[in-house]
């Protein structure tokens, strides 16, 4: 190989899940052969309506779940022989999850300072009682808490769910993390403190050079924080690239279906006679095929039969589509 | 084409002649045990028979709290302190429950937020539409079936899905059938809370134009609250913004995001980063609002305003009427005298 490692890569990565028992038992197929990779010092935006798989992915990256195939590298090594409690728990600290409530994700009955000096004291054990106490007040000014000695003081209830939300990045911050995984870490919050949480994102990879995988289901936002967007469908990938290269020439028929249907305010609405009802396929025991052809206007005979690659269209950008890899010009909304 | 229900509507609405829903001076209280909190702070608005109006604003700014005072629905320690709430004439503040029932789901409905998740778990969505109507008087079993696959029809569900339980049907299914649930006696006003908030950009969006098409059919009004400026942008005619349980500003839809007058509405158009043009450097609006038992003694928006200036501090701010438009600050006023 020789390009430079990444700093994760995944290679045919799936998870499924059983459901029903007898009988009645099915495959559910939540993530299928994801191949990604994620860069030193960059964010990368996983966007896909709900079911899609993408939470399924932050929590196989956080190895709350295991992967069914496929593998997972860190700095070019093999997840799968991370197994010791302290190589685990040095993953753990390379690679912390922000989650998307808020208000659940911090004990309510402890002071905020409770999370953040316990992170520290497990993750860094070399530092004294005083030295996490200034690590903390480091770190929370970092992520805009401030006054940083009296916020820490303070309960869970006595902070905004934006304040809230950047606890729980000063909570990954303090264990020097490569890799923040953030589920939908704005979606909670009220509009007008989403956008500092977005730029606070952008400010911990210019500044502190972590890299984000940023889950969520608004592309507006996907472009303004994110370097690359990396777009799910039922469980796989359907296109990668650039964040402006997908903006700007969407390939995949689903991506354009996605990009339609964002408000914009500073734009007119358009609603074709065949604008899409249709809701994303739960993928149980699948056949070859796309999984997008049910909802897809510009499908072909091969995409019943098979199940359309990753391939590269032009350079950095690939879609998994059939009529796009013809090299037809893909128009579907 | 035209619908059943659509027809039914002919036959027994009686026509409204003036606004269908007239909101007075209307405020809102919680007593808590050591303080007052003045949820909804003297707002007054009219809503014309078929019309959209979009009200906006953020978490705790009180428009969860009007939408359950207009349709009576405040429970201890909330209640109205003050103001009218008068729908087709009649005054609903102080009726009782016997006598709102006679006006709520018939002539006026609510679709909560999360609705998807009110559904009855344990029972097909038929039994729950059959309890619906029965509860207002409708008990002939062929007049039940046709309401209920016309309703549910009417939002793009097959009336076959009449025997399903909601958990075999998807997020935006049950959404649209809760939506078809307030359908059923085709009313004049439906009230809608944060009804696409639970869904997906795509889901969300064919919801929209689902209930904008339901509402050039029915010719029902809708109050339609969200969070999401930009979602009502093409769908409402009128724009009401609430901050810190008051009407920011209140005009044409096209008039407030075209030529907004309060610096919060500024700030919450601002706040959406956008998927076309350049890509620009937002701030959002730092701080947050107002703790409401304890609010600012001027402009409740001043200790985030980007213009604020030292009278804003002085005494509270009426609104104004300016081109149309209601707008709470005193700049905004000054701003269009200057132009005269």
């Amino acid at each position: 190989m020789t390009e430079p490692e990444p700093l994760l890569r995944t290679d045919g990565m799936s998870k499924h899940f059983r459901i029903g028992g007898g009988l009645a038992r099915q495959t559910l197929h939540a993530v299928d052969d994801v191949s990604l990779e994620i860069g030193a010092h960059e964010i990368v935006a996983l966007a896909g309506e709900s079911g899609s798989g993408k939470s399924t992915i932050a929590r196989l990256l956080a190895r709350i779940y295991e992967p069914t195939s496929g593998e997972i590298y860190f700095s070019g090594r093999p997840l799968s022989r991370v197994k010791s409690r302290a190589d685990q728990l040095a993953y753990r600290s390379d690679v912390p999850m922000v989650f998307q409530d808020p208000f659940s994700s911090i004990n309510p009955v402890f002071r905020i300072s409770h999370g953040v000096l316990r992170s520290l004291k497990l993750h860094r054990p070399e530092l004294s009682r005083d030295e996490r106490t200034a690590e903390a007040i480091r770190i929370f000014e970092i992520v805009g808490l401030s006054p940083a000695g009296e916020i820490l003081n303070r309960y869970p209830h006595e902070l905004s769910g934006g304040q809230r939300q950047r606890v729980g990045f000063a909570q990954a911050l303090a264990m020097r993390p490569k890799l923040i995984l953030a589920d939908e870490p704005v979606s909670m919050l009220d509009v007008s403190i989403r956008i500092g949480l977005l730029n606070l994102m952008a400010q911990l990879r210019d500044e502190q050079g972590v890299s984000i995988l940023y889950i969520t289901h608004d592309i507006a936002s996907a472009r303004y924080v994110a370097d690359r967007l990396i777009v799910m469908y039922a469980g796989q990938i359907a296109e990668q690239g650039a964040v402006e290269d997908v903006l700007a020439s969407p390939r995949h028929p689903y991506t354009q279906l996605l990009l339609s249907a964002v408000p914009d305010p500073k734009a007119e609405l358009t609603i074709g006679a065949d604008t899409d009802r249709g809701e994303p396929p739960k993928v149980i025991n699948p056949t070859p095929g796309c999984r997008f052809r049910f909802r897809c206007p510009v499908a072909i005979a091969a995409c019943a039969t098979e199940t359309p690659k990753l391939l590269q269209l032009s350079p950095g950008h690939d879609a998994a589509c059939h009529v796009a890899q013809s090299g037809a010009e893909v128009k579907a909304f | 084409m035209t619908h059943a229900l659509a027809d039914d509507r002919n036959g027994l609405a009686s026509p409204v002649r003036g606004p269908v829903l007239e909101v007075q001076n209307l405020s809102v209280e919680y007593v808590l045990e050591n303080k007052v909190v003045r949820a909804v702070d003297d707002v007054s608005f009219e809503v014309a028979p078929g019309e959209f109006l979009g009200i906006v604003g953020e978490s705790g700014c009180g428009k969860s709290t009007l939408l359950f005072a207009i349709a009576q629905l405040l429970t201890p320690p909330a209640g109205v302190s003050g103001g009218t709430v008068t729908f087709k004439g009649e005054n609903l503040v102080g009726l009782t429950e016997k006598e709102l029932a006679a006006v709520r789901w018939r002539d006026m409905s609510v679709v909560m937020q999360s609705a998807m998740n009110a559904l009855n778990p344990v029972t097909t969505i038929a039994a729950q539409f059959r309890d619906a109507m029965r509860a207002h008087g409708v008990t002939s079993k062929p007049e039940i079936e046709r309401r209920s696959a016309e309703a549910l029809r009417m939002v793009g569900i097959d009336p076959a899905h009449l025997k399903s339980y909601p958990h075999q049907l998807s997020g935006g299914m049950r959404q649209r059938a809760m939506i078809a649930m307030a359908m059923l006696f085709t009313p004049d006003l439906v009230i809608m809370d944060e009804p696409t908030s639970a869904l997906d950009v795509v889901a969300q969006r064919s919801l929209m134009i689902q209930i904008k098409e339901l509402q050039q059919e029915l010719g029902f009004a809708i109050i339609f609250v969200t969070h999401d400026m930009s979602l009502v942008r093409h769908f409402s005619d009128r724009l009401m913004v609430m901050y810190a349980g008051q009407i920011a500003e209140l005009g044409a839809t096209r008039q407030v995001f075209d030529t907004p007058r309060h610096p919060y509405s500024s700030g919450l158009l601002d706040a959406f980063p956008s998927i076309r043009g350049p890509k620009v450097q937002l701030l959002g609006i730092p701080g947050r609002p107002p703790d409401l038992a304890r609010p600012p003694e001027g402009c409740r928006f001043a200790p985030r305003c980007p213009r604020v200036q030292d009278r804003c501090l002085q005494a509270p701010v009426p609104l104004f009427g300016i081109d149309d438009v209601l707008v709470r600050c005193l700049r905004a006023r000054d701003e269009v005298s200057a132009h005269d």
